[in-house]
């Protein structure tokens, strides 16, 4: 049952009223007050006028991931009114705006139903109208701060942070607004209620940050100067973030800009451009998702063939088309793995909060010029668009930039015989690379499948095998370079079951593993972190009688990689599927091994 | 076959440029194209204009989509890097590579199928970037390599070789580019190298997206009768609205031009244009004007050459070219933790 710093709210708002910005002042004030919190944002694809919800687990167990239960609703939302209130768990609090009484709508009695009326308090105290919509909002932020015990002080201070000097003087009405709901509270309802935060000291070092932005600052810091994009939702703030990065921290001396960032007509345009630039030498990267994916496969081969560097973060979502573009998903996995035609295999890299978003990013554009291929870094909307908080992020003073095997002019000078652009020197798959202009000796003609190592045209069967074997093998030498699995035994005892998931699944996994630890069965953890595969993962599969294999997709296309790249049984591999367009929920997972471990006795 | 090296013979005779380098210098591998296209002719057109530009062959890049003309650069300037893209796809490359190194020359070559039916969006969207390169489409109406089906640049009523007539209308790349704001607008034909090198020429110096459309008949499959791409049809309509010099900068213009009839036009490094209208109609430095010149002349089935559209201005009054530097080094900030700490202070 929820208590003290342990809870789960949800608000229930219509999109387009300023509701965004009330709820990460919540999420924030208890941030600031010491306890860890978790906040989502399910928004629809729509400006303005759509049901939209905001989840703020507060979690003094750390327990930063969805559960999947609801205990105090903010339905502010009359459409959604009869969904929200069925939504909540018994024992739960149902908060509305009683201006508008919903008697005959509150259907449950084993909740506790909170009435505030606040429009018609905001609508006697402010006169303009789309002011009296923000402040409703920020009105139910003021009762909720009663209710839950959350820190005046720190809200006004969060406030004064936001409009900052230039419209320091919101900072009043705000307050105005957060007082008329707090004392309204305070005046009719017995503050606070058994549930509510209270102050702790479990926060420090860590920061809120979404991974969006952690990839965009780890691009600049990597070094990152060419960008084309094309803008696509979910994936457009990380370009948003670059730009922003850029024009803060990016010129010379004379104010000249050192990086370029091109807004093209379209994903596969942008592909382009970043193929051009990387085959130039710059370190170029795009940013989209699942559908921008496709279009660009055309170039993703053609890069791959050719050997150019490039990265490009997908940001997943659910696709095609409209409808559910703002939902998150990891329904990209196969479709970055293998994306383009011919026999292609990329990089990717999987993080698993923003955290790792940022160190994969600088990482992602390390290996795509040691490896000479585009690179996939695979984020989702979870992890992209929503605040997490995370621990600090670290930079690595002793980090220098990997550009990979490119000849200079004085190695061309002193380059005996001719140059060979596909050749293998070192036996490890990967080729010397020349830059465009530097010298006349490093010159070639840069073309698709049919080229020798010469990289003369070429339509000899063998010729054209070798290029093939070898692009084999320099994938091959990548498992050595990329990130390794995280892998967590139980400590008491070899257990029998072991779970295999990635990306932002790991925290309602570790949930999952955490509870049912508690109930008295144990597992091993893999997570994922990179493809290809590596040995470890085969390791932890033979270990195992039977592995849970947990991802956000309908057609478990993790569990296919695992049986095709990795030859793994397929009658060990049990999916925990998670297709509806939310994050994962701890608690899906923990009932879904828990009935399966009664029915089989795996466990 | 194009990875046969040309044997690189010394003429002691041959003319050397500023750099001590001949034509020969400026050559690449052998051609696999057909015996007389069109393409070859262009080929050796560039050759000579590179060379007597005085560029050295490796700060050149070469670009090409898929077809028969994006085969080419393979056979000019071996010393030069190029990369041959996916079909229609060559400009977003282009655009990538410019944005790395602007302190390079790009020579971009494409077809009518690559520019105008699968490219046409990139293509538009190149001018209107006004990437600083050179852009010919080797414009023969027809898909060489998938043998002979027609183009968007087909006229309507042109017939393919086994008969089918083309009833879709022509996209016309001269007047789509001056639409789209391109400042250097150009079309030549193979067959005469002498209007086309000083035309390549100003286009490589020109500051910005430069257009040569070069009607550069198919031998193989648009040569018959019933083609309006074919040798004689072009030589029959052939209509030059305007001939074009090319200085170098420095050299001093010693023509006495009839005052109307000539306009020089400096270019931003000190070469200088020079515009001899043999047509006294065509005003080329007046976007409608030459709109309406190229319209008129189009319903006359005309094939009307020359540098017909040119604004060397606007660009460099546009403020639209940052000073352009090569971008192939990393550049991180200076103070990686300095920054990293200011961002996560906003964080907590």
């Amino acid at each position: 049952m929820p208590k003290v710093n342990d809870f789960t709210l949800k608000i229930a708002t219509v999109n387009g009223t300023g509701s965004a910005s009330a709820n990460a002042l919540l999420m924030k004030s208890i941030f600031r007050m010491g306890v860890p919190v978790m906040g989502k944002n399910y928004f629809p694809s729509n400006i303005q006028g759509l049901p939209t919800w905001y989840e703020i687990r507060v979690t003094d167990p750390g327990h930063l991931t969805r559960a999947g239960q609801v205990h105090f609703m903010v339905a502010m939302n009359a459409e959604t009114f009869a969904k929200d209130q069925a939504e909540l768990a018994p024992g739960g609090y149902l908060f509305y705006d009683s201006t508008w009484p919903r008697h005959r709508e509150i259907t449950r009695d084993d909740i506790t139903v909170i009435g505030v009326p606040l429009a018609e308090m905001i609508n006697h105290h402010f006169v303009e109208p789309r002011t009296r919509i923000l402040m409703k909002n920020v009105a139910y932020v003021g009762a909720l701060a009663a209710l839950l015990d959350l820190d005046l002080d720190i809200i006004e201070q969060l406030l004064k942070e936001t409009f900052g000097e230039k419209k320091a003087k919101l900072v009043e009405p705000n307050m105005e607004a957060v007082h008329i709901g707090y004392d309204y509270a305070k005046k009719h309802y017995d503050c606070p209620l058994p549930l509510h935060v209270k102050k702790a000291d479990m926060t420090k070092g860590h920061v809120i940050v979404d991974g969006n932005t952690t990839a965009a600052l780890g691009a600049m810091l990597a070094g990152a100067n060419v960008a084309a994009w094309y803008p696509i939702t979910p994936s457009t703030s990380v370009m948003d973030a670059f730009t922003s990065f850029c024009a803060k921290h990016r010129h010379d001396e004379d104010g000249t800009p050192q990086y370029k960032i091109i807004q093209a007509e379209d994903e596969l345009a942008a592909c382009g451009m970043v193929l051009g630039a990387g085959w130039m030498g710059a370190r170029a990267f795009t940013a989209t998702s699942g559908p921008g994916i496709s279009l660009m496969n055309e170039f993703v081969s053609f890069g791959y063939y050719t050997e150019i560097p490039a990265v490009i973060f997908d940001i997943q979502r659910v696709g095609p088309s409209t409808g559910m573009p703002t939902r998150t998903q990891q329904s990209d996995i196969n479709e970055c793995a293998y994306a383009g035609h011919g026999d292609t295999r990329h990089i990717c890299l999987y993080p698993a909060d923003p955290r790792e978003a940022f160190d994969f990013s600088i990482k992602s554009f390390d290996l795509a010029e040691r490896f000479q291929t585009p690179v996939f870094m695979v984020s989702d909307l979870d992890i992209g668009m929503n605040e997490w908080m995370v621990p600090e992020l670290k930079w690595d003073e002793s980090y220098q930039p990997d550009r990979g095997k490119v000849l200079s002019a004085e190695d061309l000078d002193k380059l005996e015989g001719r140059y060979g652009r596909y050749q293998d020197p070192d036996r490890d798959g990967i080729p010397q690379r020349t830059l465009p202009g530097v010298h006349p000796k490093g010159a070639y003609f840069t073309r698709g499948s049919g080229h020798s190592e010469h990289a003369t045209y070429t339509e000899d069967a063998a010729e054209y095998q070798r290029v093939l074997d070898r692009l084999r093998r320099k994938f091959d030498t990548a498992k050595d370079h990329i990130p390794a699995p995280y892998i967590d035994y139980a400590r008491s005892k070899p257990v029998k079951a072991g779970i295999i998931s990635l990306g932002s699944c790991d925290l309602a996994v570790k949930e999952a593993r955490h509870n049912l630890k508690g109930k008295g069965t144990e597992f091993d953890y893999c997570r994922i972190r990179a493809f290809p595969f590596t040995d470890h993962i085969r390791r932890f599969i033979d270990e195992h009688d039977t592995i849970f294999v947990i991802e956000q997709n309908r057609d478990a296309q993790l569990k296919c990689m695992l049986q095709a790249e990795l030859d793994a049984d397929a009658k060990k591999l049990v999916s925990i599927l998670h297709y509806n367009g939310l994050p994962i929920a701890s608690m899906h997972i923990e009932s879904t091994i828990t009935d399966y471990c009664q029915e089989a006795e795996a466990c | 076959m194009s990875f046969m090296t040309k044997p690189k013979i010394h003429h002691p005779n041959l003319p050397k440029n500023k750099l001590g380098l001949t034509t020969r210098d400026y050559e690449g591998g052998m051609s696999t194209l057909c015996a007389g296209c069109g393409h070859d002719s262009i080929t050796a057109g560039l050759i000579e204009a590179v060379w007597a530009l005085d560029i050295e062959p490796f700060r050149v890049a070469k670009m090409s989509g898929i077809g028969c003309s994006s085969k080419t650069p393979a056979y000019f300037l071996r010393e030069a890097h190029g990369i041959n893209a996916v079909h229609g796809r060559m400009p977003s490359i282009a655009t990538g590579a410019q944005a790395a190194n602007p302190e390079l020359h790009f020579i971009g070559v494409s077809g009518d199928g690559d520019s105008l039916n699968i490219g046409f969006g990139q293509f538009a969207h190149a001018i209107r970037r006004d990437v600083n390169m050179l852009y010919i489409i080797e414009n023969n109406g027809v898909y060489g390599l998938t043998k002979g089906q027609f183009s968007a640049s087909a006229d309507v009523g042109s017939k393919a070789k086994y008969g089918q007539v083309n009833e879709n209308p022509p996209i016309d790349p001269v007047l789509t580019a001056i639409t789209l704001g391109c400042g250097f607008v150009a079309r030549g034909f193979s067959g005469d190298k002498e209007q086309l090198i000083p035309l390549i020429q100003a286009g490589l110096k020109h500051n910005g997206f430069a257009l040569i459309d070069v009607i550069s008949p198919c031998v193989a499959f648009n040569d018959h009768q019933g083609s309006s791409k074919s040798y004689a049809h072009t030589r029959e309509f052939f209509h030059p609205a305007i001939h074009t010099d090319f200085i170098p900068p420095r050299e001093e213009i010693k023509v006495e031009y009839e005052k109307g009839r000539a306009m020089p036009i400096e270019l931003h490094d000190g070469s200088t244009i020079v515009l001899r209208k043999i047509d006294v109609d065509h005003e080329p430095t007046n976007r409608a004007a030459a709109i309406g010149y190229l319209e008129r002349h189009r319903e006359a089935q005309e094939i009307v050459t020359g540098l017909l559209y040119v604004n060397s201005e606007e660009h460099e009054e546009g403020g639209r070219k940052l000073p352009a530097r090569s971008l192939t080094g990393v550049d991180g900030v200076g103070d990686p933790v300095g920054v990293l700490e200011a961002f996560q202070g906003g964080c907590r």
